[in-house]
């Protein structure tokens, strides 16, 4: 397999799908000339043209609508809304009409419908570009939420999801768009289902369980833990709704110990929400209690050094892990 | 006055009887409608037409089977005279099973593919934005349809309205804007909201014509839709009719209209009701007669009241519906064993 970047995974499961589907448009801000603030779409017009892949004006809540409208009226449109703060302009659509329209209306309209966005901090954004924010959504009935974290299966879910007849939110971390890993050859197709999660490394002391970029973070540490005879096993959630309980709790029953490592903040939020589930569901298999690794309950601070301590680090996650797994454990 | 046939829209007198029948029925509907509200057969919100009857039929008129319609949460009659079952939209309001969206969106969510009815929205101007993208579909994929959207004096103030403009006037996008200008957005009069006296200026700003029509004069309201009709058909974009009407009733079932005088709502339904001022151009231009009314009336009276037999004897809708149709492939928060 080749190597290439988050980035041209993205663009390239865009491109296969509008060569495969003529219903399938895009359209946002600055996605044309400008190739889309994260470069993602560029290239895409000059294929398309300007009717399948489409510059919106700077207004949030009628491009997020009119995407729903298209969609009900038969197309497959994916509408990029920049970043998730941005979408907050445009949360009545998606959570008034786009996640309830099939259930309010009796079964009969489907929406289906992608809207990506990018989350997440760590490049000096400030307080309102720099939120993760998928449980706001990830709380909404009728709504699919997913956030990959490698190239493979960001071009293989986007696949899915554009695929899919529900309404999904394709979030994207802005610190992933230039990782780079193993992706088939373009044209070689493939798919990622958008409702399980993955184990990216096996381990049997305990489980870490983290997303989007936090699960390279929770890698890292894991490589470390192992120095130390600690074996962790990294579960990749993948999505946080529909979140894939089965894989989680086979793997609690094997490890008996559970970090969850998130970027988000810790008050009700997808951290809280999974060690509920665990403790309701795999209570009996828990040998410690779960440990949450988070962002900081702080609005994100702009200077460097403040913005570090604010986006938990590889050494929360090990310290979190030290921190439930006995020694004895690790000797035998 | 003699009134020629040329000024009634070039109708005939079948057709004209017919719309005459329509904003009977919308009346007679909705009055049923309150009185079974009064009832306790229909609860939560339920929002009248009642004074409105005339805009909806007017301009429903001029649509074409495929054409859709969306709406806000006033939309009992929008779905009536697209085409919609009277026994459907009563089930709907009583939440049974048989009502047209299954008893689960009630008097604000009307819908049906069939007949193009794609919904009362509940969020103040929230179905303009959706009507775009309806009409941007139908301009992608090449079909002659239009997306009519219909809305209050309300809406106009939020941001939706003026994005939507915008959008649909810079892809020239077949969309009828419909402002039902009742005059009170709630309680609010239109006059303590707008910093303008009419929707010229504001159509001015994104680029779009713009009519204001008189909205208790089905033949007008039907003449000024059917031009709106012809120039977003013929691919030249957008139009935005400010249709001035009245409600008769309140805002919602609960709403005791503190905010207008009697006298204001009695006027207007003495002297401006659409459906005595139709029934006088008919009579004046010999194309109906009492009698016809009269039939006319029976057969709306009785179509609601077999509506509202139709919904008291449907089944509510089974335990097991609260949890289908959420999604398409019937997923939930959580993927498999636990919730299945």
């Amino acid at each position: 397999m080749r190597t290439i970047t988050f980035r041209d995974a993205l663009r390239e499961a865009i491109r296969e799908e509008m060569r495969r589907d003529e219903r399938v448009f895009i359209m946002g801000e600055d996605i044309v000339g400008y190739g889309g603030t994260y470069a993602v779409t560029k290239g895409l017009a000059e294929e398309f043209g300007e009717k399948r892949v489409r510059d919106t004006p700077l207004a949030e809540e009628v491009f997020t609508g009119a995407g729903i409208g298209a969609a009900l009226n038969g197309l497959r449109p994916i509408v990029e809304i920049m970043t998730i703060n941005f979408s907050l302009l445009a949360s009545d659509q998606i959570i008034n009409n786009a996640a309830k329209m099939r259930y309010m209306f009796g079964g009969q309209p489907s929406v289906p419908i992608v809207f990506r966005m990018t989350v997440g901090g760590g490049a000096q954004r400030g307080s309102q570009h720099s939120q993760m924010l998928e449980s706001l959504y990830a709380h909404i009935p009728g709504l699919k939420v997913v956030l990959p974290a490698t190239p493979y299966d960001a071009k293989g879910m986007l696949k899915s999801a554009i695929r899919d007849p529900n309404p999904v939110l394709f979030l994207e971390h802005e610190l992933l768009y230039n990782v780079k890993g193993e992706v088939p050859e373009e044209g070689d197709e493939y798919t990622v289902p958008l409702d399980r999660g993955e184990i990216k490394r096996e381990g049997k002391h305990i489980t870490i369980i983290s997303f989007s970029r936090m699960l390279h973070v929770s890698l890292q540490a894991a490589e470390d833990l192992a120095k130390e005879g600690i074996e962790a096993e990294v579960l990749d959630l993948r999505s946080v709704r529909p979140i894939d309980i089965d894989l989680i709790l086979d793997s609690v029953k094997k490890t008996n110990r559970v970090v969850i490592a998130e970027e988000g903040w810790k008050y009700y939020g997808t951290g809280q929400g999974l060690a509920a589930l665990i403790y309701e569901h795999g209570f009996d298999y828990l040998d410690a209690p779960i440990q949450h690794v988070h962002g900081a309950d702080v609005p994100m601070p702009y200077s460097k050094p403040l913005e570090r301590l604010a986006i938990p680090r590889k050494d929360d996650v090990i310290k979190a892990a030290q921190g439930i797994v006995p020694t004895a454990l690790v000797r035998s | 006055m003699a009134i020629s046939n040329a000024m009634l829209g070039g109708l005939t007198r079948a057709q004209l009887l017919e719309m005459h029948y329509t904003m009977t029925l919308l009346r007679r509907f909705e009055e049923k409608s309150a009185e079974e509200y009064t009832r306790g057969k229909i609860g939560g919100f339920m929002h009248l037409y009642i004074g409105q009857e005339a805009v909806g039929v007017g301009c429903l008129a001029v649509l074409r089977k495929e054409d859709k319609v969306l709406s806000s949460y006033r939309e009992h009659g929008h779905a009536l005279a697209k085409g919609m079952a009277p026994n459907e939209v009563m089930a709907e309001l009583f939440g049974k099973i048989t009502g047209c969206s299954k008893g689960k969106g009630g008097s604000m969510h009307m819908w049906s593919n069939e007949i193009g009815m794609l919904g009362g929205n509940g969020i103040v101007a929230a179905q303009l934005p959706i009507a775009v993208g309806v009409a941007l579909a139908a301009q992608y994929q090449g079909r002659d349809e239009v997306a009519m959207c219909f809305f209050g004096d309300g809406a106009v103030d939020e941001g939706a309205f003026h994005e939507s403009l915008n959008l649909a006037a810079l892809w020239k996008l077949p969309v009828i804007f419909v402002c039902e200008n009742n005059q009170y957005s709630m309680g609010m009069a239109v006059e303590k909201a707008w910093a303008v006296d009419s929707l010229l200026p504001r159509a001015a700003a994104h680029n779009i014509p713009c009519e204001q029509v008189d909205g208790m004069d089905v033949i007008k309201v039907y003449e000024a839709a059917k031009r709106a009709a012809e120039h977003t058909r013929s691919g030249k974009g957008p139009v935005l009719l400010e249709i001035k009407t009245y409600r008769f009733r309140g805002h919602s079932m609960t709403d005791p209209t503190y905010y207008r005088t009697k006298e204001e709502a009695e006027e207007w339904r003495n002297t401006r009701d659409p459906i005595g001022i139709f029934e006088k151009y008919l009579l004046d231009a010999e194309m109906g007669a009492q009698a016809d009314f009269d039939a006319n009336d029976a057969k709306a009276i009785a179509i609601a009241d077999e509506a509202a037999e139709f919904a008291e004897n449907s089944a509510f809708p089974e335990p097991e519906e609260l949890f289908a149709d959420i999604m398409v492939d019937n997923s939930t928060a959580l993927s498999y064993r636990y919730e299945r």
